[in-house]
């Protein structure tokens, strides 16, 4: 059965820091064409993961393909054409405006000595007015708010204009409203522009809402992966991240919510 | 939608345009400079003899100083300046370090130390003999930074910097022990160590033209490439940039530039550093702009510090590189101040 296309998969993935193994003996499917939320705990290799995914950690044995192919066999613009990553924490180069920098994600598509196309300038500000910098778009990135500094990055990514999309931890140091602002964003880019994302999440809530599809890691191996609502159990974030909870529907969109039991009874039940 | 559609075809021209009468300005002001030291000396020329001279049309005492002397001391301190500018604007690029330069990196002392064993070990006495000693001294030294900065394959920016300062200390420290092993090293060394353009004749630079050419080109090549790797090793990854390729490329840019540099003028300091500090504020951190203002700012440091080394202390002078040195150390001061905060 061919699969959906933008599908990332993984057969035996091992990736290491020095000798220490973070992911070990990973076989994973993230579906084409959906939202993927990676949840774990601190340290389970959520983040390494996504480094493997996207490339930038070469894996000590085992393989990462996109539909089937071999991504560390591909060339770094062959990737990058078909591949956006926002990394969780990127330097915020001095004296670059939102513009120049959203123009960057026009790299992978630009050849030495050819002239900037009408084709890029569209793709910076469709990326501009879809994140909502437009207005920012002569500003320098160093001088914004974390939440606007967040949605120009997002922009760069926006304007490399691949089928698939990697962020890492895109809600980190926001505040709620600013959480939401960029989900929504990675939520009408998957359903108005069909993009596939793959985002690793720290809030199981709103990887519930946000994703169709769930990969659960703890201690870098897998512990769960499916649709929110089939996946995330009391059981689960019980063994996963040892907390006891109710895991009752989202009054507003009937996805799973994780309610963690009182300190008094969680207490009680570490004692028991 | 209309605001797209009209800021694509208007928009590029008007962008790539802007700077043009600011380069133009910075063309006219080192055109100034070039002539002002044509002119000013030990013994100063009227701007009208200058340019007879130059076009065959004098043939005075005059004449003979500004076409025998000033017009290669000129010459040499417009290629020497443009090739530690724009090595400094690509050593900044690729350690993403505001403080990167030449010097920093261990390239100058890697080249004093080469010339100052090979004057004592083979009793050289003249700079055009130096030259490939200090290239090579040059390419060692970076190579040996590049070393200390591997880590699992991939140049460690931060690694690159802190190596190149302590290689440089230490190379500073042998070079200081070879000179004082005899007199005879001190005294031939202690001029080309300063950092000078005076005494040189155009002999020197034509054996380094290509290599600072090959340089130049690699530099420009590598400055879209520079601009991506300023967002951090994984976005400029992510973006397609072949990280590793491009700091390799760019290490050999910054050795041949600053190597044919230094093999020509000996060490001079500040210039590679402070010439994108100058750039910068003006053009902005955009690589593709940045390489060629520092290709104009750079010869605009040195030449005037080389025209203020010749006047202050009339009708002795001062070595440029004691100039540079001197203007160079309070800002590198401002510099680490702006940067720590």
């Amino acid at each position: 059965m061919p699969a959906t296309p933008n599908q990332l998969s993984t057969e035996g993935l091992d990736l290491r820091y020095g000798d220490r193994t973070i992911v070990g003996g990973l076989d994973l499917t993230l579906p084409g064409g959906a939202v993927t939320a990676i949840v774990g705990p601190n340290a389970c290799g959520k983040s390494t993961l996504l480094r493997g995914l996207s490339r930038l950690l070469a894996p000590a044995s085992g393989t990462v393909m996109l539909d089937g192919a071999d991504i560390h066999r591909m060339s770094a613009r062959a990737l990058a054409l078909r591949m956006g990553l926002l990394p969780q924490q990127p330097v915020t180069p001095e004296a670059v405006t939102v513009e120049a920098l959203v123009r960057l994600g026009r790299y992978p598509h630009q050849r030495l000595l050819s002239p900037w196309s009408a084709a890029d300038q569209k793709a910076v500000d469709e990326a501009l007015e879809r994140t909502g910098t437009a207005s920012l778009r002569d500003q320098p990135v160093d001088q914004l708010s974390g939440g606007q500094r967040q949605r120009a990055w997002i922009a760069l990514a926006l304007a490399q204009d691949t089928e698939l999309l990697l962020l890492d931890e895109p809600t980190t140091f926001l505040d709620l409203r600013h959480q939401l602002d960029v989900l929504d964003l990675v939520a009408a880019l998957h359903a108005e522009a069909g993009r596939t994302v793959v985002m690793v999440l720290h809030d199981l809530g709103q990887a519930a809402r946000y994703a169709d599809h769930m990969v659960v890691l703890k201690d870098g191996r897998l512990a769960a992966a499916g649709a929110p609502a089939d996946v995330l159990d009391a059981e689960l974030v019980k063994s996963v991240f040892d907390v006891d909870c109710r895991v009752i529907p989202d009054p507003e969109t009937g996805t799973p919510l994780v309610v963690p039991k009182a300190g008094a009874v969680r207490r009680s039940a570490a004692t028991a | 939608m209309t605001a797209t559609q009209r800021g694509a075809p208007t928009g590029v021209p008007f962008r790539a345009l802007r700077h043009v009468p600011l380069f133009l300005t910075g063309l006219a002001a080192l055109v100034l400079c070039a002539a002002l030291s044509l002119a000013l000396g030990a013994r100063s020329v009227p701007l009208g003899t200058v340019a007879d001279a130059l076009f065959g049309n004098a043939h005075g005492r005059e004449a003979l100083v500004v076409t025998g002397l000033r017009l290669p001391r000129t010459v040499i301190g417009l290629a020497v300046g443009a090739a530690l500018g724009v090595a400094g604007a690509v050593a900044q690029g690729i350690t993403r370090n505001p403080l990167a330069s030449p010097t920093t990196l261990g390239i100058n002392a890697g080249a004093g130390f080469a010339v100052v064993v090979a004057i004592f070990a083979l009793k050289l006495n003249s700079p055009a003999q130096y030259v490939w000693f200090a290239f090579a001294g040059a390419a060692g030294a970076a190579l040996f930074a590049q070393a200390l900065a591997r880590r699992a394959g991939d140049i460690d920016a931060v690694r690159l910097a802190l190596g190149g300062t302590v290689l440089q200390l230490v190379l500073l420290s042998w070079t200081s022990a070879v000179m004082l092993l005899n007199q005879r090293t001190l005294d031939e060394a202690r001029f080309w160590l300063a950092g000078s353009l005076s005494g040189r004749t155009l002999d020197v630079l034509w054996p380094v033209l290509p290599t600072l050419l090959l340089g130049l080109v690699v530099a420009l090549a590598v400055a879209p490439a520079l601009n991506a790797l300023a967002l951090g090793d994984d976005a400029a990854q992510a973006l397609g940039v072949p990280v590793a390729r491009i700091r390799l490329a760019g290490g050999v840019a910054v050795v041949l530039l600053a190597g044919s540099a230094v093999a020509v003028a000996g060490p001079v300091a500040f210039v590679g550093l402070a010439a994108p500090h100058l750039v910068r504020p003006l053009l902005g951190g955009d690589h593709r702009l940045l390489v060629p203002g520092c290709l104009i700012a750079g010869p605009l440091l040195l030449l005037s510090a080389d025209v203020l080394g010749r006047l202050v202390i009339r009708p002795s002078e001062l070595e440029v590189g004691i100039v540079t040195a001197f203007l160079g150390a309070p800002l590198l001061a401002l510099l680490a101040r702006r940067v720590g905060r």
